[in-house]
């Protein structure tokens, strides 16, 4: 068990295919677009399902049947239907990312402070208004929280694309076990691990940016 | 579906039990880890910040890369099942002893105040008032302890152990669904029933939540 492999200046230069900076980049893009495509499809749903009540029940297991689906499962499933390529993985990494995206944001808009809301209403807000300007500041913070814990688990998961043969840091750990190449896999390791602190720490940031300094008091 | 069941059912049986026994084991372990750790973050409360954050790295750690490295830090053969389980108890660990933590600490002081008032001492008092109160929280962790170490088991599958995941690495080696489908409805299954015996356990173990 060495650091060799994580310090040789050869698997930093970026040019190269399999170079740790290349597979950084491949590594995020995953994490970027699963991220994406579930926020864009557990968002609006958690809202709605906060904001109205209607159909809780789905938001509350959503969870647990989330954590319950084995990632790795889904995605060779999907690799036997679709065949070998991006979409299996985004896909399989998306049912990944929308539980927790989901349940937070369904959460943030359930516990909101109804006298605040009622007050919002009673000066005369419109109920766009109302969601835009009241509701939704308000939630933000337990739905980023919901939103970082779907990335962590994501950088993390991401590794599983190269058990069906696409790039990733999971390129490190796979390539490396199969050739009995433990400094290879140990790089791969630190790499995803240190990943995973920074997307965090880089979320905490834009957290501080958009949370209104109003509820910073607060919790 | 059916067909693979019916020719391969010693298969499916015994990843099944590998796969129960490679989640469970270390569900039990880190319990029993967890506990005096979380309290350690509550009996002296400097230490709350500093060991969450630790568990929070150790959560990050993928699991493959765990389940890969045990092996070189552990001494342990490559394809001992030692390593799916100690990894997993990391994980287990990791989750629980923040969960007990913030369990005992939600418990109101007013409660932990009337009990010392009434002579309890600091252990019976943490064994007999704290911790029945603290229980629910606990309980919730446990739950989710649990769904997800069945559902990790199954990546132990891409260095030749991993119950029921063994089943999606032979079918991806085939291209073949059946047995990637059934291993997925096991392990969904398999974490629906063990995360309802909890809740029942919970129900019997807890009946003054359920008073309004």
């Amino acid at each position: 068990m060495n650091l060799s492999y994580l310090f040789d200046p050869a698997h930093w230069d970026l040019g190269v295919t399999g170079s740790i900076p290349e597979l950084i980049l491949s590594h995020l893009g995953y994490v970027a677009l699963a991220l994406l495509i579930g926020a864009v499809i557990a968002l609006p749903v958690g809202l709605y399902i906060g904001h109205t009540g209607k159909g809780s029940f789905i938001a509350i297991n959503a969870g647990n049947a989330g954590r319950s689906l084995p990632t790795l499962g889904l995605l060779m499933l999907m690799v036997t239907l679709l065949g070998l390529g991006l979409l299996p993985v985004l896909i399989a990494l998306t049912v990944l990312v929308i539980p927790p995206i989901l349940t937070s944001s369904y959460a943030g808009m359930r516990n909101l402070d109804h006298r605040v809301v009622d007050a919002a209403r009673g000066m005369g807000m419109h109920p766009w208004e109302v969601l835009t300007k009241v509701e939704l500041p308000m939630a933000l913070p337990v739905m980023m929280s919901g939103f970082r814990n779907a990335a962590l688990q994501v950088v993390a998961t991401a590794t599983v694309a190269a058990s069906v043969g696409l790039g990733g840091l999971g390129r490190l750990l796979i390539d490396g076990l199969a050739v009995n190449d433990y400094s290879r896999v140990l790089a791969g390791a630190i790499v995803v691990a240190v990943l995973a602190v920074l997307v965090d720490l880089f979320l905490a940031l834009i957290q501080r940016w958009i949370v209104s300094p109003g509820l910073k008091g607060l919790s | 579906m059916i067909e693979y069941l019916r020719n391969n059912h010693v298969i499916v049986w015994q990843a099944l039990q590998e796969h129960l026994y490679l989640a469970l084991l270390p569900v039990l372990l880190g319990f029993v880890i967890a506990l005096p750790l979380g309290y350690l973050a509550v009996r002296f409360p400097r230490l709350y910040h500093p060991l969450t954050n630790v568990y929070g790295i150790l959560y990050s750690i993928p699991s493959l890369a765990l389940f890969v490295f045990l092996p070189v830090i552990l001494g342990t053969k490559v394809l001992s099942p030692i390593n799916i389980v100690v990894a997993l108890t990391i994980y287990t660990v990791a989750l629980l002893a923040r969960t007990v933590a913030d369990g005992l600490r939600s418990v109101d002081a007013v409660v932990v105040q009337a009990a010392t008032a009434m002579g309890y001492r600091r252990t019976r008092r943490l064994i007999s008032v704290e911790l029945p109160i603290a229980l629910p929280v606990i309980l919730a962790g446990l739950r989710v302890a649990t769904v997800s170490n069945i559902s990790l088991v199954s990546v132990g599958s891409l260095i030749g152990i991993g119950g029921l995941g063994q089943l999606f690495t032979r079918g991806f080696q085939l291209f073949y669904m059946e047995p990637i489908l059934i291993g997925v409805i096991l392990s969904v299954l398999l974490a629906a029933i063990a995360d309802l015996i909890i809740v029942l356990v919970q129900r019997a173990i807890t009946p003054w939540t359920r008073v309004a």
